[in-house]
């Protein structure tokens, strides 16, 4: 669509503004003011200059935390994506039984994330929990609380309980706006099903997907209140998460300054990621 | 290349049929000739996509059966029967090139390399696509892409039938009669069966030898341009057809004459029955003229299109319209018209009377 | 193959529900039976879990408290959002495409970044435990979220409409609230519900920002640890109760959400 050159409609755009930065700005001025002073309580401040970052960027607590968090945003992207796709696949295009996907599906995005947390909980608790006490009965040794594994499986298992029907609507809605003369069209060429599947169906999804992904990446990358819920990032440290590391650093140990530069490096991979992705896929788009 | 035989077909979407209405297509029964132009003609609705889509093989029909030379192909796949089709908006494969777009139906059917490259090189010279052969498909214009879904159609040199299903929608007006030629001469040149369903009058009359003109789900009429034009063999293709429609009107029949307002109208068929529940007169407004006597009637507006006058009169039946040359002058106030025996009919429940 | 297709989406609905009957199972069990007898259905059926919280003014109050801000919250977001996203639709004015991009890393940000300096930063403006503060702060990730969504919706709108209008001598706000709003109802369907929805589950920023007076409901469950261990039959009850503000809404976008997905950005 071509756009008319309209300086004033910055003043449609001035609510928006007001709010968004009277959210960002003060306490994101905050959090950088922090970040290059230490405080020992009492509004009584030092400059401390880079310290903070260079402390963080070399310390091993912090290595361990951003290792973790992208391997666990590796494997629920890897796992939800196909899953996604390949669940939007196979639902019923019409009749009733779109409608009962639909609900039932969007029921575990609509979950505060906390009951989420404490639904898993008491889900996956060896004792009183359906998935703990029937692994168990089955053989295996399983407690999440106290086993690194255990607590990894169940974390993605949550992750992937909570969010997986977010990539299904999305994928769904791509798939629903595909023309049937399209079908028709693969059916006469004589394409096979992976044909179908990969030069009309992934094609015309890649929008969506992208939303999907970029959403899930940010969503997971900024995990905090339901793995804080079901493990409290234990045992020991094994699933703390950036977030989770990070709360404990600034609220449990009251290390504003440290905290503060984490903070600012933390929200600095969000970005730098998502530009990256953003850009490679509008030069995609460009090209085609 | 084979000739396309329909044998009492009819096709509904519902489960159960209690009435008509019910029928998207009801007791449809065609021979098409082999290397032949034929137009599928009707308003939205009438059931032509419904008839393409039974012939291609994409909708099994409820009743009856679909012969390709004269081998019965009514539970084949559109694979089996190898035809091709060419829809309202162009589908084209959006990542690939032109060039993998044409090839694509070719390497599906496990052909050789080379054989696809001489194919695909032919085709796009003949469609004048060889310089964006190596293009994404994505980025072509409406135009191009629906020359691209038409070349995918083209490639495969043995197809039984092409079909187009209003391939124009999307076309800019000014390239639709570039297109249009361009079908045209394809058709003389590859000489395969061709199938062409529009609503479009002009699409169909000048695409096509024979159009079958649909309505309600049935055929109400196949022939040249010129017979439908000339002898309408039902209201509905008399009103459709032609610009203005024909004029009808309601008749009394007696022993075998028809009359309006009392009036004697002799026809070209002699009505030999009168059991009807409605009985009707059709004429086209080319063939009414002004005279001494006849129907008498008043004359409301005379509009002019530049080549001709369209009269607008009204009669105790109702109205008619009459066209002339332009340079004609026209009566005004109360005139008589009469109708050129020739081409008047007369319609029993809307059907020509014989 | 194709004969077995319902299955894949039967055995994930399953999945989904079999956490949510657990809960739903605990919730009519008394707290004692949780602990002792392990069993797939009541053994004893309660509902004084339900009637605790609907009798404990500190229980209920927390459930309005969260729908008071949510709502609060939705309304706000798409009120802004909506010229917002009109003007980068349809005008090129100076900075569009920054403004665009800094408005979607507010999305980005990790509201655990932000949760220690909202808390200052609300209480140096004494907003601290209303609910305006958590609606505002919800404004951070929500707004960026609307106008995104529906930039989309608006920009499959053809601009010929807008140039109609004022051809018929519509003024731009009457155009605006009269003709344009109405055209994009699923888009504004969708947005609600993508703001409803994002608020609803978000704690962080919420129980950070509130102490009694706005507390929400998904902050006042975590009393239950510390109360004589674990009253895991409350817990359960109150969590269950969590889920049905979510189920209306999306019982009611339920047909905008896979037309509407199509029509628009997504």
């Amino acid at each position: 669509m071509n756009k008319t050159e309209y300086q004033k409609a910055w003043l449609f755009v001035i609510p928006v503004f007001i709010l968004v930065a009277f959210n960002a700005a003060v306490p994101l001025m905050t959090v950088v003011n922090y970040s290059f002073q230490e405080t020992f309580g009492n509004n009584v401040f030092t400059w401390e200059g880079t310290r903070w970052f260079k402390q963080i960027l070399q310390s091993d607590r912090f290595h361990a935390a951003l290792g973790r968090q992208f391997l666990f945003t590796g494997i629920i992207l890897f796992i939800q994506i196909p899953l996604g796709i390949f669940i939007a696949l196979t639902m019923p295009k019409e009749g009733i039984g779109v409608s009962v996907c639909l609900v039932l599906m969007s029921m575990p995005l609509l979950i505060p994330w906390n009951v989420v947390g404490a639904m898993w909980n008491i889900f996956a608790l060896p004792e009183i929990g359906f998935l703990g006490h029937t692994l168990n009965d089955l053989g295996f040794d399983y407690n999440f609380t106290q086993q690194t594994g255990d607590a990894w499986f169940t974390t993605v298992l949550m992750d992937v309980w909570h969010w997986t029907s977010l990539v299904v609507l999305l994928s769904y809605a791509g798939l629903r706006s595909i023309q049937p003369a399209y079908y028709q069209a693969a059916e006469i060429d004589g394409a096979s099903r992976w044909a179908v599947f990969r030069y009309i169906e992934l094609p015309k999804m890649k929008k969506v997907l992208t939303i999907a992904i970029l959403l899930r990446f940010m969503d997971s990358f900024m995990i905090y209140t339901e793995p804080f819920v079901l493990t409290g990032g234990g045992p020991g440290n094994a699933t703390a998460f950036l977030s989770i590391d990070l709360v404990k650093m600034a609220l449990g140990q009251f290390d504003l300054g440290p905290a503060a530069a984490m903070s600012l490096i933390y929200f600095f991979i969000v970005l730098l990621v998502c530009w990256v992705f953003y850009n490679l896929m509008m030069r995609n788009e460009e090209q085609s | 290349m084979s000739k396309i035989t329909l044998s009492d077909l009819s096709h509904s979407y519902l489960d159960k049929q209690n009435s008509d209405s019910d029928w998207a297509l009801r007791d449809i029964n065609l021979d098409w000739q082999d290397g032949g132009a034929y137009a599928l003609l009707g308003p939205s609705g009438c059931g032509k996509t419904t008839l393409l889509n039974i012939i291609s093989g994409l909708l099994n029909p409820t009743k009856g059966k679909v012969l390709f030379d004269d081998k019965d192909v009514t539970t084949q796949s559109p694979v089996e029967r190898n035809i091709a089709q060419i829809f309202q908006f162009p589908v084209i494969y959006d990542t690939m090139t032109v060039y993998a777009n044409l090839a694509f139906p070719l390497k599906n059917r496990g052909m050789t390399d080379a054989e696809i490259d001489r194919r695909v090189k032919e085709i796009a010279d003949m469609l004048e696509l060889t310089k964006t052969l190596n293009n994404r498909a994505s980025g072509l214009t409406a135009d191009g892409k629906q020359k691209i879904s038409l070349g995918r159609g083209l490639v495969r040199s043995n197809v039984n039938v092409i079909m187009f299903d209003e391939p124009l929608t999307v076309i800019d007006p000014h390239l639709k009669w570039v297109l249009r030629s361009k079908l045209k001469e394809l058709h003389q040149k590859i000489n395969r069966t061709m199938i062409y369903v529009t609503h479009d009058q002009t699409e169909a009359l000048t695409f096509a030898d024979q159009v079958v003109v649909m309505h309600e789900g049935q055929i109400v009429q196949t022939g040249t341009p010129v017979e439908l034009f000339e002898k309408p063999k039902h209201t509905f293709v008399g009103h459709f057809i032609g610009s203005p429609g024909m004029n009808i009107l309601p008749c009394q029949i007696k022993n075998g004459y028809a009359a309006i307002d009392g009036v004697e109208i002799s026809t070209n068929t002699q009505i030999k029955k009168s059991n009807f529940s409605k009985t009707e007169i059709g004429i086209r407004p080319e063939f009414v003229s002004f005279d001494k006597k006849g129907i008498p009637a008043k004359i409301l507006k005379v509009s002019n299109t530049g080549r001709h006058k369209i009269i607008d009169t009204q009669c105790n039946s109702g109205k008619i319209k009459v066209l002339s040359h332009s340079s004609k002058e026209i009566p005004s106030g109360s005139v008589f018209l009469s109708f050129n025996k020739k081409y008047t009919y007369a319609y029993g429940d809307s059907w020509i009377i014989e | 193959m194709k004969k077995y297709k319902w299955l894949v989406p039967t055995i994930y609905i399953l999945f989904l529900m079999l956490p949510i009957y657990w809960l739903l199972n605990m919730s009519f069990k008394t707290t004692t039976e949780i602990i002792n007898t392990y069993s797939l259905w009541p053994q004893k059926f309660t509902f004084e879990n339900y009637i605790t919280i609907f009798t404990d003014s500190t229980w209920y109050t927390g459930y309005l408290n969260s729908l008071y801000y949510v709502v609060m919250n939705t309304v706000l977001s798409v009120a802004a959002a909506l010229p917002a996203a009109y003007a980068f639709s349809r005008y090129k004015f100076l900075g569009d495409k920054h403004l665009f991009f800094w408005l979607l890393t507010n999305r980005m940000a990790p509201p655990a970044v932000f949760a220690l300096p909202f808390f200052q930063f609300y209480s140096s403006i004494n907003l601290f435990d209303t609910h305006v503060a958590v609606a505002l702060s919800h404004c951070l990730f929500n707004i960026p979220l609307a106008v995104w969504i529906l930039e989309g919706f608006i920009s499959a709108v053809p601009k010929e409409l807008d140039e109609t209008a004022y051809v018929d001598g519509y003024k731009f706000w009457r155009f605006f609230f009269r003709i344009f709003i109405p055209t994009i109802t699923a888009g504004i369907g969708i947005t609600m519900f993508f703001c409803f929805m994002f608020s609803w589950v978000e704690l962080l920023l919420a129980k950070t920002l509130t102490a009694v007076a706005a507390k929400p409901i998904a902050a006042t469950m975590t009393r239950t640890v510390s109360t004589s261990g674990y009253e895991l039959g409350l817990l359960a009850a109150a969590g269950s109760l969590t889920i049905i503000p979510g189920a209306v809404v999306i019982y009611f976008v339920r047909n905008y959400i896979a037309k509407g997905f199509a029509l628009g950005r997504v």
